[in-house]
């Protein structure tokens, strides 16, 4: 089973890569809307890609409100 | 007419298969634009029949198939009107909507739905008068009108009734969660899988499959199998300009017609 830190790593990886921000740059503690750049249906992208690494179900009620990537990634450990 | 290019979508007939595309920025939003180019399809759909064995929708709109009803262009209309002409003209835009989806649902041949990205509310509900769902494995579904104190509106609860258990029925209506496309697949919504971008390259093919068949026993097998729940869908509407009249309703559009949140379709 991931830790939380593995799933954090995971989900910063993730956004780098599909949404062409330079692998590194991102920190558990940013706010990936402004990080990102990303608006409502590329948050849903987002919340696709993530279902599909990490084949969970993240409810959109569950990350509504949730705006930095170790709080997302704490959400999506909770149903590994 | 083989071929028609409108302002929120086109068509062609090609070979026995008719591709439909929804082309309306920015997400193919259904309002009066796109209802009125339905209508010429429908309308074009009794010449094409005889000739048509299958028909695809798809969207050519990057972020997905469809995002659901013209929510800004619905609360700009009826922020004009008194309560009575509100209900009035909702209900109908609500029975045109649903003489073409119904027509849809209804056509002689197969359709299929060729799912990619956000698949909406209205848009979901086009979705699911066709046939055959086949989706990207980015596809997301979603009933998301009770934020609005609504319920979906062009025959979306009555459809998902009639071809899905109850139980999926009320997760998605009562949560207003979006699912992805391999969720609604266990469930039986989306009958085959594609990856990501490939889905209308898999409807092509499932509609080369399907032109092999007779036509007359293709019509007849459809008709058997698949009823169009009348009854209920008349009822949707009754219950839909029932809550539509509550000033909440109103409340709730202006909301989300002024909201910048990065999830407005949630409450």
């Amino acid at each position: 089973m991931r830790t939380l830190e593995q799933t954090t790593q995971e989900v910063l990886d993730l956004a780098s890569k599909h949404f062409n921000v330079p692998a590194g740059s991102l920190a558990p503690e940013d706010d990936f809307f402004k990080k990102l750049g990303i608006d409502s249906l590329q948050t849903l992208e987002m919340l696709s890609r993530l279902e599909n690494h990490f084949g969970i179900e993240l409810p959109d009620y569950e990350v509504q409100g949730v705006s930095d990537f170790r709080t997302l990634a704490s959400r999506i450990q909770s149903r590994l | 007419m083989k071929s028609f290019t409108g302002k929120a979508l086109r068509w062609e007939w090609r070979e026995g298969v008719i591709e439909l595309t929804l082309d309306h920025a920015p997400a193919n939003e259904i309002g009066l634009t796109m209802l009125e180019d339905l209508e010429r399809f429908v309308a074009a759909m009794v010449s094409l029949a005889p000739d048509t064995s299958a028909c695809i929708v798809h969207s050519e709109r990057k972020h997905g198939f469809s995002a659901g009803a013209d929510l800004r262009e619905l609360y700009h209309a009826a922020a004009k009107l008194s309560e009575k002409e509100r209900v009035s003209g909702v209900r109908n835009f609500l029975e045109r909507i649903h003489a073409a989806f119904n027509a849809i649902d209804a056509a002689p041949f197969t359709t299929i739905a060729a799912v990619h990205g956000v698949c909406f509310g209205g848009g979901f509900e086009l979705a699911l008068a066709c046939d055959i769902i086949v989706a990207d494995k980015m596809a997301r579904f979603a009933f998301p009108e009770l934020r609005l104190g609504l319920i979906p509106g062009f025959g979306g609860i009555p459809r998902l009734k009639r071809d899905l258990g109850n139980a999926f029925i009320r997760d998605l209506l009562l949560t207003g969660r979006s699912v992805n496309a391999t969720r609604a697949q266990s469930v039986g919504l989306v009958a085959q899988l594609a990856a990501e971008g490939e889905a209308l390259r898999i409807a092509r093919a499932t509609a080369a499959q399907v032109v092999k068949f007779d036509g007359v026993t293709r019509a007849a097998a459809k008709k058997f199998i698949k009823s169009i729940p009348h009854e209920d869908l008349r009822r949707e509407i009754d219950i839909f300009c029932e809550l539509f009249a509550r000033p909440a309703v109103m409340d709730a559009l202006k909301k989300f017609v002024e909201s910048t949140d990065a999830m407005p379709y949630l409450p």
